[in-house]
């Protein structure tokens, strides 16, 4: 139990002193991704051995024994490079090992032990082959400023006492100590920063609505329902750092005089669910949580809700919405939460990564903060890169970081030799941008105005075996699934547009579809009632302003320029290799194929369904396809 | 099983903001949402069978029909998809001869459904059994798990053991 | 809050108006809209009153509320655009059979269309053909054209509490459906046709029985006569040009004389009758100081919502039967007999504003054999299709009076028609049976803290009577809980399950909004003021009626033609359920060593799993026993003494289906009394 600020200055002291008595640390990453990699199997194994050496110690070890020193097995939350799992961190060494076996256990212990390096497991650039024993020094993780992601993979995110031991809750302890509520939000609002979830907000601007607001109950909500397909930052703090996201929500609890927080959590994240009820525990029980807390007067409370696999609970009303119990449908902004929230109560909902940075602001001030990124952009942001290119992973930048730096100095390129087509960034909503807005910066505002957004911080790298109308049909049709229904501009319009997109995926579209295509696209994005809406259109519209070729090479070209299309690909037997066995004519599902036994058979072109079981059936290799 | 949901109910207090909650504990103990449960919540919490039908069927994780004993979700997110997840479910609809959208085998065995992206991109295509996460899938080899598990389950008297390797 | 807001770039003072659409109508501009009502919560989903602010930002005016210097402008080249395409969506998922639909001419999406100039659809049509709902008397459902405004789910919700439908999945394949996609009448649905008032399209339309009250009118062989309730003949004109209140009795009468009904009669009279039932029985019940307060049953949607709620309060309900029923009862009882006519050839047709009312009328208490009391109910919007594909000019019609000998009726019995109205005769009538004073008004104030209720203390023969009046079922609702907590409490409360009473039915006229309702209401109460007559002690035919064939109020015979019973509703068909007395199945499944190792076990659990799924646990006593002695032939079960031998898990649905079928029945449990109506019984409420 810490009750004052003093006993946690101590308490700091004590476990940082308890971790120098690490003689050894190994990391093992336990995020969803090496743990399905077998992570688990390969930190047990490190444990036994390790207590075979007799010198396996434990923070809780540590603390009853002052004069125990050891080897420490540690798991931590995701360092966001589960391509290269399942990873192990040696320290102090730094030495980082990717795709390890269970059977290797033994080899790094001794290694690490003996101050060595297994050399066959050591961290290789995708790109180069080079060998990077210390990962920071590797191109993938050279240009990047890992503020937020810091503690991911370095501490065991279920143990408070590692966070505190590196000084967390130091910036609560200052905020309750030393500053109003007032000046936190100046602070924050001093420090540029700006909401992480997509829509790029000033935070700080926010927490001030929120704080003027007469009402004795008043709701901080943590915004963890990451939906975009392919993004994974959020799932990644928590896993990895949780009681950094805690820590920001009770300052901004503070900070807007609320004494409740909800964490809204996707279900498909129990792992993250499971660890920040874990980490809302254990502060409980050190009093970092609940009444009084440090002394200060100031009380909170945090609890978890999970979602039920609704992708519009992440725009912020229809949150509310499904915390309350209902069907997560948004409703119209004004009245803004920060005014009337959560079962009507003045309420602020934040990102986790924008929580995640709070703490930080706090301890280093805001124009630390500041000097980081761009001047309308300020800070770091993570990012999730994948898709085409050789570094897919978690990724940190400081904000007006290039796309181009993002795609070939730390992503290590294209594979394959192949050419960018576009990098799609900010999930479904977001937008496709080219080749040529490659040295644009990534911050809020400059996106925006070229027809994309930085949303979450998904990033797809497309290449030239990417149909660019095939990846707005994919997006679109999540959209559509995922609509809720309520607002007739995105329920039919976005109904509509994936049909339009259809027709030309299938080649029977016309010139008039695509005019209308983006005609439905403008006004669904004007006329839509909350943000999923609003920017459902963004995939269409931003391919059809730089793609626009691709479009009309479907349509009027009766072409798929990438090959992708099924509708396009155009069978024929060659006469010289077919040796009339009639296996095509059998497998095919329409009857176009037609021909007598060892004589050349022939596709009819009319009847064709473009499905390609002919090729998959025919031994001799005489079906080509173009 | 009204037992069951009465202290579930009181475990949250009656309270109808925790509606999803008790769904979900619902749905995790009997696998699916039995009507008779979903009117039972409804009058404990007065509102209309309506309304709490209308909660159920708005999200994704809910059934009101019975699921089989595994569930399997082959994550279609963006990076699963552009790797191939497509062919994965349509593998595994092959091998359970699932048709005519029907998305349990009739032996109430298997549930094949997709998921809009589990945050595992790193480590796509995914699949998952129950709560068990498979990396980099491919046809071949989701289809090689499906089939030891329905190996496992012809053969009387033998508890399954955990669902391939690791656990989330 | 004070200040203006710029509208087109006229200035309009805040006022308290709610939001930005309650102004523009103040600035002389009409927005469309699908979604928006004045008495419901905001949904801002339909996106047809959307303006533009001064930024830039296309924002819904019905859900922003007004702010000192905001500036808007409602009709930009965008905004026009907008609301073309959404029209353009809505019809793309809609069916455009319109020359064939109910609402034709009465529809707003129609008319939205016609006003923005939608002359084409550039998407392909609607694919899905859903069945019409025709599972309730009263109301037609039909998805094919709903726009999910979401009016009819919040009508019923947040007016009515009761919540009989509402929105089920998700996205374009969300739906307005009652729960577990059941129809109407297998849920809790009172038919009170609110929803169909809200209805901006052909969802919701009342379900018609014209056809079968044209061939009964065609028929030889048949006598049809008339009732029309009051709310009607304030109600009628309005499909032909007149002003909501504006009274049209006269010319009512004279069309449906040359529709051809044989007489033409006023429910009113019935009414009237019921007023002295009812006011007998509540003296009788204030006297002996039981089954109070008493609350008034001539509202079926109120009645059906006791008997699924609060079944406890069933004692409490007047027992006599409504003014339409106790008509019917007459006629095919006394005035059958006194024409000599055979019940089964008398066809009684009544004219309500009630879609409630369809139901009632098939209830099977209110029958003898398959002879209804009332054969046919038409709604007021029912009686304008027909005069006019009559052809009738209604305005030229020349007027005419009800027959004799019931066509007589007080001014008492017609305010029946608006909330309150039931309350008032009743206490005028009690105020001249205990003191012989004639007092007209009762002086009906608003309750405090009770939304929808009025009330009134009246002095009578030296106690004080506390009556209630409350019109919408969720202002019941929150009445009756306040009742129950002690917070209130009354010795008679009148329950109309329409805001504003009768004047506002399902099946009157559209529009059929607050503004009408009041009208009506404002005009039966003035038809009330004119009657020489205002006392239904007064009304001499009623007298004779009651001197020819009742005797006494609440006589034996009054009983038989002029009460009911009241019985329990579950508010939900269960899957599977057993209507008519569940079987009593014991079975016990062998599970000895030989029988379980031959597969016992998976016999046992089919039986759980068969006897959950079809929801008999409460009758099927299932059991293990340990080793009924058949090893040899195993695995072995007995059901009710009868042995199966060698069962296998696929022979379980077979043999349960057997079982049950030939198992003997019991009586259901604490299921309906059966509400002896009928002629010739003795009628009591439990």
């Amino acid at each position: 139990m810490i009750a004052t600020v003093t006993e946690l200055k101590q308490a700091q002291r004590e476990y940082a002193a308890c971790l120098e008595r690490e003689r050894t640390r190994i990391l093992v990453c336990a995020g969803t991704g090496c743990i399905a990699n077998g992570a688990m199997r390969i930190y047990e194994e490190l444990t036994r051995l390790a207590a075979e050496t007799g010198s396996l110690v434990d923070i809780d070890l540590l603390l009853e024994d002052e004069a125990r020193e050891g080897s420490a097995v540690v798991k931590t939350g995701c360092r966001g490079f589960c391509a290269a799992g399942p990873l192990v961190h040696v320290e102090p060494a730094g030495v980082l090992y990717t795709h390890v076996k269970a059977e290797d256990a033994g080899e790094i212990l001794q290694a690490a032990l003996r101050g060595e390096v297994v050399e066959r497991l050591v961290y290789r650039d995708p790109a180069s082959g080079e060998p990077y024993p210390r990962p920071e020094a590797a191109p993938f993780y050279r240009r990047q400023t890992r503020q937020v992601l810091e503690r991911c993979g370095a501490i065991d995110p279920e143990r408070i006492e590692e966070y505190i031991a590196q000084g967390g809750y130091q910036a609560l302890a200052r905020v309750l100590r030393e500053m109003t509520p007032e000046q936190v939000c100046q602070e924050v609002l001093a420090s540029g920063l700006r909401g992480r979830g997509g829509a790029g907000f000033p935070t700080g601007k926010k927490w001030e609505f929120a704080r003027v607001q007469q009402s004795d109950v008043k709701y901080v909500v943590c915004n963890g329902d990451e939906g975009d397909p392919g993004a994974f930052m959020n799932r990644s703090l928590m896993e990895g750092d949780p009681h950094r996201v805690l820590e920001g929500m009770i300052i901004a609890g503070y900070a807007i005089g609320a004494s409740q927080g909800v964490f809204y959590v996707r279900a498909e994240y129990p792992l993250a669910v499971r660890r920040i009820r874990t980490a809302i525990a254990q502060a409980e029980e050190k009093g970092l949580l609940g009444d009084n807390i440090l002394g200060s007067g100031f009380s909170f409370r945090a609890s978890v809700k999970e979602g039920a696999g609704a992708f519009v609970c992440g725009e912020e009303t229809a949150l509310l919405a499904s915390a309350e119990g209902e069907r997560g449908m948004p409703r119209p902004k004004p009245p803004f939460p920060a005014v009337a929230g959560l079962y009507g109560r003045p309420t602020i909902i934040n990102n986790v990564e924008t929580l995640g940075n709070v703490a930080a602001i706090i301890n280093n001030g805001a124009q630390w903060f500041r000097n980081l990124g761009t001047e309308k952009s300020a800070g770091t942001k993570t990012f999730a890169l994948t898709g085409k290119v050789r570094n897919t992973g978690l990724v940190e930048v400081p904000m007006g970081c290039t796309l181009r730096e993002m795609v070939f100095d730390i992503g290590g390129g294209i594979p394959g030799g192949k050419r960018l087509k576009a990098v799609q960034i900010g999930g479904p909503s977001g937008g496709c941008l080219p080749e040529e807005m490659l040295d644009l910066p990534l911050d809020y505002d400059t996106l925006q105005a070229k027809g994309a957004m930085v949303g979450s911080g998904g990033l797809v790298v497309i290449d030239e075996d990417n149909c660019i109308v095939e990846v707005a049909r994919f997006f679109m049709q999540f959209i559509q699934n995922e609509s809720c229904g309520k607002c007739v501009a995105c329920r039919e319009g976005t109904k509509q547009m994936l049909a339009l997109l259809q027709k030309i995926v299938d080649g029977k579209a016309t010139m008039e579809d695509l005019d209308l295509l983006e005609e439905v696209a403008l006004v669904v994005r004007d006329a839509s009632l909350c943000g999923l809406g609003k920017t459902a259109a963004n995939p269409v519209l931003s391919t059809l302003r730089y793609f626009r070729e691709e479009y009309l090479a479907h349509i009027q070209g009766r072409t798929c320029p990438a090959g992708v299309c099924a509708a396009f690909r155009h069978y024929a037997i060659d006469p010289e290799k077919c040796k009339g066995c009639g296996r095509c004519a059998r497998a095919c599902p329409a009857g176009a194929i037609t021909g007598e036994v060892k004589k050349p058979y022939v596709i009819d072109q009319s009847k064709c369904a473009h499905c390609g079981a002919c090729v998959d059936t025919c031994r001799f290799g005489a079906v080509e396809e173009r | 099983m009204l037992v069951a949901v009465e202290s579930i109910l009181a475990r949250h207090g009656y309270r109808r903001s925790d509606l999803i909650a008790m769904l979900q504990e619902i749905q995790e103990s009997y696998h699916y949402l039995p009507e008779e449960a979903l009117n039972y919540l409804a009058t404990a919490l007065g509102v209309s069978p309506a309304t709490v039908f209308g909660v159920a069927t708005f999200y994704a994780q809910f059934s009101l029909d019975p699921k089989g004993k595994y569930l399997v979700r082959v994550c279609d997110g963006t990076a699963c998809h552009v790797k191939g997840s497509q062919r994965i479910y349509d593998r595994l609809v092959k091998k359970l001869k699932l048709r005519e959208g029907r998305v349990t085998t009739s032996d109430g065995l298997f549930t094949l459904e997709t998921v809009a992206c589990l945050g595992a991109c790193g480590i796509a295509p995914v699949m998952v059994i129950n709560d068990t996460v498979h990396p980099q899938m491919t046809p071949e080899a989701a289809e090689t798990i499906v089939e030891t598990l329905m190996k496992r389950e012809a053969e009387p008297e033998t508890e399954p053991a955990a669902v391939g390797e690791g656990n989330a | 809050m004070a200040g203006y807001v710029t509208i087109d770039g006229i200035k309009v003072p805040i006022e308290g108006q709610r939001n930005l659409l309650e102004m523009v109508r103040q600035a002389g501009v009409d927005l469309p809209t699908f979604c928006y009502h004045s008495e419901l919560s905001v949904y801002g989903a339909c996106r047809m009153c959307v303006v533009e602010d001064a930024r830039g930002q296309v924002i819904s005016s019905c859900s922003t509320p007004p702010a000192d210097g905001m500036a808007i402008r409602t009709n930009t080249p965008r905004l026009m655009h907008i609301r073309r395409m959404m029209l353009e969506l809505y019809l793309a998922n809609h069916c455009r059979d319109c020359t064939t639909c109910a609402k034709n001419g009465n529809c707003k999406l129609q008319e939205l269309c016609a006003r923005f100039g939608v002359d084409r659809v550039r998407f392909p049509a609607r694919e899905a053909t859903e069945p019409l709902d025709l599972s309730t008397p009263g109301i037609v459902r039909d998805n094919n054209k709903c726009i999910l405004c979401g009016d009819c789910v919040r009508v019923c919700s947040e007016v009515q509490g009761i919540g009989a439908i509402g929105f089920a999945y998700r996205g374009s394949r969300a739906r307005v459906t009652p729960a577990y996609n059941r129809s109407l009448g297998e849920v809790d649905c009172v038919t009170c046709g609110q929803c169909l008032a809200v209805c901006p399209t052909g969802a919701l339309t009342v379900r018609p029985e014209v056809d079968r009250v044209w061939a009964a009118l065609r028929n030889p062989n048949k006598r049809v006569v008339v009732q029309t309730a009051p709310a009607v003949r304030v109600a009628i004109g309005e499909a032909f040009g007149l002003e909501p209140g504006a009274i049209s009795t006269g010319q009512m009468v004279g069309a449906l004389r040359r529709l051809g009904f044989a007489r033409v009669f006023d429910t009113s009279f019935a009414a009237d009758l019921t007023t002295i039932e009812e006011t007998h029985e509540f003296i009788e019940r204030l006297q002996k100081g039981e089954r109070l307060p008493q609350f008034t049953s001539c509202c079926p949607a109120w009645v059906k919502m006791a008997e699924q709620y609060y079944p406890e309060k069933l004692g409490q309900l007047s027992t006599c039967r409504s003014p339409q029923q106790m008509f019917g009862s007459v006629l095919k009882r006394f005035y059958a007999r006194q024409e000599g006519i055979d019940p089964a050839d008398l066809f009684v047709v009544s004219v309500m504003p009630c879609t409630a009312k369809k139901f009632e009328a098939q209830r099977p208490e209110f029958a003898d054999g398959d002879v209804r009391d009332v054969d046919a109910v038409l709604t007021t919007q029912e009686l304008a299709r027909m005069i006019q594909s009559a052809g009738i000019i209604f305005s030229e019609v020349e007027e005419d009076s009800y027959d004799t000998p019931f066509g007589l009726a007080t001014g008492a019995g017609v305010i029946y028609g608006a909330s309150g109205g039931v309350a008032t005769a009743v206490a005028r009538e009690a105020n001249w049976l205990l003191t012989g004073r004639r007092v007209t008004d009762l002086t009906l104030e608003p309750a405090p803290g009770q939304p929808g209720v009025m009330e009134a203390e009246l002095e009578i023969g030296g106690r004080t009577v506390r009556v209630a009046v409350v019109s919408g079922l969720g202002n019941t609702r929150r009445l009756l809980a306040d009742m129950d907590e002690g917070k209130v409490a009354y010795d008679i409360v009148e329950v109309m399950a329409c805001p504003g009473g009768c004047a506002g039915g399902g099946g009157q006229p559209l529009p059929n909004e607050t503004a009408q309702r009041k009208a009506r209401a404002r005009g039966l109460r003035a038809a009330d003021k004119r009657q020489q007559i205002r006392f239904a002690q007064d009304n001499v035919l009623v007298k004779e009626l009651y001197g020819q064939w009742l005797g006494e109020p609440n006589s034996h015979a009054a009983h038989q033609a002029l009460h009911t019973g009241y019985g329990h509703r579950r508010r939900i068909a269960v899957e599977g359920e057993h209507t008519h007395g569940a079987p009593s199945l014991q079975v016990k499944v062998c599970v000895g060593t030989s029988c379980y190792l031959r597969g016992a076990r998976d016999v046992l659990r089919r039986l759980s799993e068969e006897i959950e799924k079809q929801g008999l646990e409460a009758t099927v006593d299932l059991a293990g026993a340990f080793c009924l002695e058949r090893c040899d032939r195993g695995p072995n079960v007995v059901i009710n003494g009868q042995e199966f031998n060698r069962v296998r898990e696929d022979d379980v649905p077979h043999i349960l289906r057997q079982a049950l079928a030939a198992a003997p029945r019991q009586h259901a449990p604490a299921s309906a009394v059966e509400g002896e109506g009928a002629r010739g019984r003795v009628v009591e409420c439990q």
